[in-house]
């Protein structure tokens, strides 16, 4: 019992993840058309902004270390302690919150440029050419990020209050048998805020309704007079900074590296199919669906009936849905069937 | 001889009625019109025919067999050729490419892995293509992109397109819907001279003029249900039509 | 008018030059691959092989226009079968294709029968679906057949059963592939790789030019027409995805022929992704273009990869200090470990610029060069050369 609970809790999570990713790319989709294969790169940019943040504030200084006396040496200590000493220190520790805030104006200048620099001349070109032109820009971004970071992962801890786990058990009364990483469990709450608050934007605000209404149908929102461009840009620049969030909350899960994002493009996009394409909460429960499956998946349990079944089930999942729903579980008729 | 007989033909979408117990005689060799006003259902009982739309209810026996649950390349097969309101070519080929495929699949059936031979090899299927483009005033363009085409001159494609196919029946969904007169007229004609082939044919149309040069029989569909039938003089004549349909303008 | 041969492709005749003239260009690569500093054998294999593999692709992709994300799968099989065959069976080349294009055809039949169901994204995404499984099953499950991340080898000791019966197996040395003892290495497997390179050009060309092939083209054009054209197009494409899956096999093999071991990274969707990349590169519908996509990227790669900081400062080395620095500094973003980049960019402006790829660049400055002429010459479909 306790073991179900833990991987459904583990299924969330990484739904969770899932489900931001996913969201982006079927706004993006459901929004300009545009299927962008570069929503991968933009998440490993999300995460490499934390990257960024953690080397800006650990920038340190050489200072000879006292306490060793028999021959002269070096130690580094960052500025910020010194300058600040433990409220420095503190603010290494919470770099990945602080990336948060830095990721919000970084990414949605990432994410203005490329839809203004590049996407938007592909708004009336094929699907096919679009992917194929974002997977060029998803190469070139990894290459670059590649060039200056190195290829390595790059560990990103989280600050130490919450590098622990938590045990759960005991409001259960069954101490020491569900223990949870607490970032994990920040994750889930923070992926559900974040999808929470999107929802919420389109449903609630007028720029939201326009959203909407042009999702549904771009031709007569644009007839009433309405520029739809330009929200539409902007739609663009919140699917991105989603992306980026979801890229810095992962780093402490995940040590970023240059590929991460190639990694998490595919699932991304099966779980975008899975949901509908075009599909907001086809997208979020195909997310949290995939995330539960897998995490079941890798139940010793399971994978002793079925030997593999954990490396297969969210494609094997995708195949099955396909066939039985052409559209994906919410999906809209005719879209992207041409 | 009747070619097509539909039966007591109901669809609805949504709960709303698009065809009310439709009944449809078509004989062989005639040019049978169905008009109506817009948002009548003829366009929905055409793809009743072809495996676009499955009705709720009835029969569509074309020469002794039914139309319904069958794929569109079965029906096609059967011998029914369809033209499309909005041209439905291949525009990234040449015109003689265009024509030359349907009749490979009135020759070869709905399947062949012919890779052998060389397309321009086929020496029957192309005579036979350039015959019917001869036939359409397109002969000249057989070189070209039909996607370059003018649109009445996609939909003279289109109609080349079927014909190569030799079929029994031939279905026009508006063949000179946003044509100039001069094109319509040409289109008249043409309609007329396959028609000495004895195709039948059906006919969605809204022009009057066109109607009355070339149907035999004229069915009025309103509001999914059959209103009259009969030559287009009863028609003109019928004032049921006239006051459902054209609210008393004359004819 | 009398009727002209350009109004479903080229003729005949042109086409038996053309394809003379491509097989001279392939059979002489070492001598004229030489001036461009590419004149060595394991450049040239990885040219006709994968230029193999994306004639293959373009069959699928450039005819039909399904774009499919998942054929590595089909090269990853056609390694591990042909590695099989060599393990089992014997170190000759030729069972080891046929196993190949066997089992790719296999799995392309049933991968293709599910993935056609669908069309547009949803095909691309069922064809990448099953490309992953396939991977993450060899990465895990399947490591019994194809030995996880070691990857799939040839040892001395393998049974090799028919040169057991034929008495010619030697447990002693390392076994190399070879064609009736010819041995698949160096210029030898070059030429094996080219008379089949050619072989399969040759296929493609006759399936471009035959009925089959103008269908699949017109399948492109508009499906909704192909089917009210009596016409059922499941397996049209079936059997484009089914070719293209076996070129691929028969890539892999050779792959695996040349150089005797079979990874599960060669079926990794970036791959997948590598042969779409040659296939536009060179421009997708045409026949050369994808031949020629694949070696320019390959080319690239090896030229590209082998720079480092030494030859950029030699090659910059006419410039002043500071500028020097500047330029191999920006220089060397696109090169060495960083030629991926380079693809990525150069892709990019591809798809931009020149949708049509190398094959619709040539035709541009040929047409350039016609005007220039005075000549022009109306009304003719696409040269699908």
């Amino acid at each position: 019992m306790d073991a179900i609970v833990l991987q459904f809790l583990d299924g969330l999570a990484k739904g969770g993840n899932y489900a931001l990713i996913a969201l982006g790319l079927t706004l993006i989709f459901g929004t300009l058309g545009v299927v962008n294969f570069a929503h991968g790169a933009l998440f490993m940019l999300g995460a490499f902004c934390a990257v960024t943040v953690q080397k800006l504030l650990t920038l340190s200084e050489r200072v000879k270390d006292e306490s060793i006396t028999f021959f002269d040496a070096y130690k580094e200590i960052p500025y910020l302690e010194t300058w600040f000493g433990d409220t420095g220190h503190m603010l290494i520790d919470y770099s990945v919150p602080i990336s948060l805030l830095a990721a919000i104006p970084v990414m949605l200048l990432i994410g203005l440029a490329m839809e203004r620099g590049l996407i938007r001349f592909f708004y009336h070109r094929s699907h096919a050419e679009q992917i194929l032109v974002t997977f060029g820009l998803a190469i070139v971004l990894q290459e670059l990020v590649k060039a200056q970071f190195g290829a390595n992962p790059i560990p990103t801890p989280a600050p130490e209050v919450v590098a622990g786990s938590l045990d759960i058990g005991v409001w259960f009364n069954v101490e020491g048998s569900i223990v949870y990483p607490y970032w994990r469990l920040i994750y889930l709450a923070f992926s559900t805020v974040v999808i929470s608050a999107v929802f919420a934007f389109l449903q609630f605000t007028t720029f939201g309704m326009v959203v909407r209404a042009g999702m549904q149908d771009r031709e007569t929102v644009g007839l009433l007079g309405i520029n739809v461009q330009r929200r539409f840009t902007i739609v663009f620049g919140i699917a991105v900074i989603v992306a980026g969030l979801a890229g810095v909350m992962y780093t402490p899960i995940q040590s970023p590296d240059y590929h991460m994002g190639m990694d998490f493009l595919v699932l991304s996009f099966v779980v975008v199919v899975v949901g509908g394409m075009g599909s907001l909460p086809g997208a979020v429960l195909a997310g949290f669906l995939l995330g539960v499956l897998q995490s079941f998946a890798s139940m010793n349990e399971v994978k002793s009936i079925i030997p593999g079944i954990d490396q297969v089930i969210i494609y094997l999942v995708a195949v099955i849905v396909l066939q039985v729903r052409p559209r994906g579980l919410l999906g809209r008729k005719g879209v992207m069937e041409g | 001889m009747s070619i097509l007989t539909v039966q007591g033909v109901n669809k609805s979408f949504a709960g709303l009625k698009a065809l009310n117990q439709v009944n449809l005689k078509v004989e062989q060799g005639h040019v049978h019109a169905i008009i109506g006003p817009n948002g009548a259902g003829k366009s929905t009982l055409l793809n009743c025919f072809v495996g676009r739309l499955e009705p709720d209810t009835g029969t569509v026996m074309f020469d002794g067999n039914s139309l319904l649950n069958r794929r569109p390349h079965e029906i096609n097969q059967l011998g029914v050729a369809r033209v499309f309101q909005t041209p439905e070519i291949f525009p990234d080929l040449s015109l003689l490419e265009n024509v030359m495929i349907p009749a490979f699949a009135h020759r070869d059936g709905a399947f062949k892995l012919n890779w052998l031979p060389r397309i321009d090899g086929e020496a029957e299927i192309r005579d036979k293509a350039e015959h019917i483009l001869e036939d359409v005033g397109l002969a000249d363009n057989r070189s070209d992109h039909a996607g370059a085409l003018s649109r009445g001159d996609k939909r003279r494609l289109e109609l080349a397109m079927c014909l190569v196919q030799e079929p029994r029946l031939l279905l026009l969904d508006e063949p000179t819907a946003g044509m100039s007169r001069a094109d319509t007229n040409s289109t008249i004609d043409l309609l007329k001279r396959i028609g000495e082939r004895g195709i039948t044919k059906i006919v969605i149309e809204h022009d009057m003029h066109v109607v009355f040069s070339l149907a035999h029989r004229v069915s009025v569909l309103a509001q999914g249900t059959v209103i009259a039938e009969g030559t287009p003089e009863e028609i003109r004549a019928n004032p049921k039509v006239q006051e459902a349909y054209l609210g008393g303008a004359h004819l | 008018m009398a009727p002209t041969v350009s109004a479903i492709g080229g003729s005949a005749r042109t086409d038996f030059i053309f394809m003379m003239l491509f097989a001279a260009a392939v059979l002489t690569a070492p001598f004229w691959a030489s001036f461009i500093g590419a004149g060595y054998p394991d450049l040239l294999q990885k040219w006709a092989i994968y230029g193999l593999f994306a004639i293959g692709f373009n069959i699928l992709f450039g005819l039909t226009g399904y774009l499919s994300f998942g054929h590595a799968a089909f090269l990853g099989i056609g390694s591990y079968a042909a590695v099989w065959s060599f393990k089992l069976l014997t170190m000759n080349v030729l069972p080891a294709i046929a196993f190949a294009i066997l089992f790719s055809a296999l799995f392309a039949l049933a991968i293709g029968y599910i993935s056609l169901r669908r069309t547009g994204i949803y095909f691309s995404i069922l064809t990448l679906a099953f490309a992953q499984m396939s991977y993450n099953l060899a990465y895990s499950v399947l490591t019994p057949i194809t030995n996880g991340e070691t990857g799939l080898k040839v040892i001395p000791t393998d049974p090799r059963i028919l040169e057991e019966l034929a008495g010619v197996r030697n447990t002693a040395v390392a076994p190399t592939t070879s064609l009736f003892g010819v041995e698949m290495t160096g210029y030898p497997g070059f030429y094996f790789c080219a008379v089949i390179l050619i072989i399969g050009f040759f296929i493609a060309m006759k399936i471009a030019r035959s009925p089959f092939g103008t269908m699949l083209k017109a399948i492109k054009s508009n499906q909704t027409r192909m089917n009210y054209t009596g016409f059922n197009t499941r397996p049209y494409t079936l059997a484009a995805f089914v070719i293209s899956g076996m070129y691929a096999g028969m890539a892999g093999a050779l792959l695996a022929s040349t150089d005797p071991l079979a990874g599960a990274e060669r079926m990794q969707w970036t791959a997948s992704g590598e042969v779409v990349l040659m296939t536009i590169l060179g421009g997708a519908g045409t026949l050369l273009g994808p031949v020629l996509g694949a070696a320019v990227i390959k080319y690239f790669e090896n030229i590209f990869s082998a720079f480092n900081e030494q030859v950029l400062n030699a090659m910059f080395s006419f410039l002043p200090e500071v500028l020097k620095e500047g330029a191999v500094a920006v220089a060397g973003l696109f090169v060495g470990e960083g030629w991926h980049l380079t693809l990525g960019v150069v892709f990019m402006l591809i798809v931009i610029f020149l949708p049509g790829g190398i094959m619709e660049g040539i035709r541009r400055v040929h047409k350039l060069f016609k005007r220039s002429d005075g000549s022009s010459r109306s009304g003719a479909a696409a040269e699908s050369a």
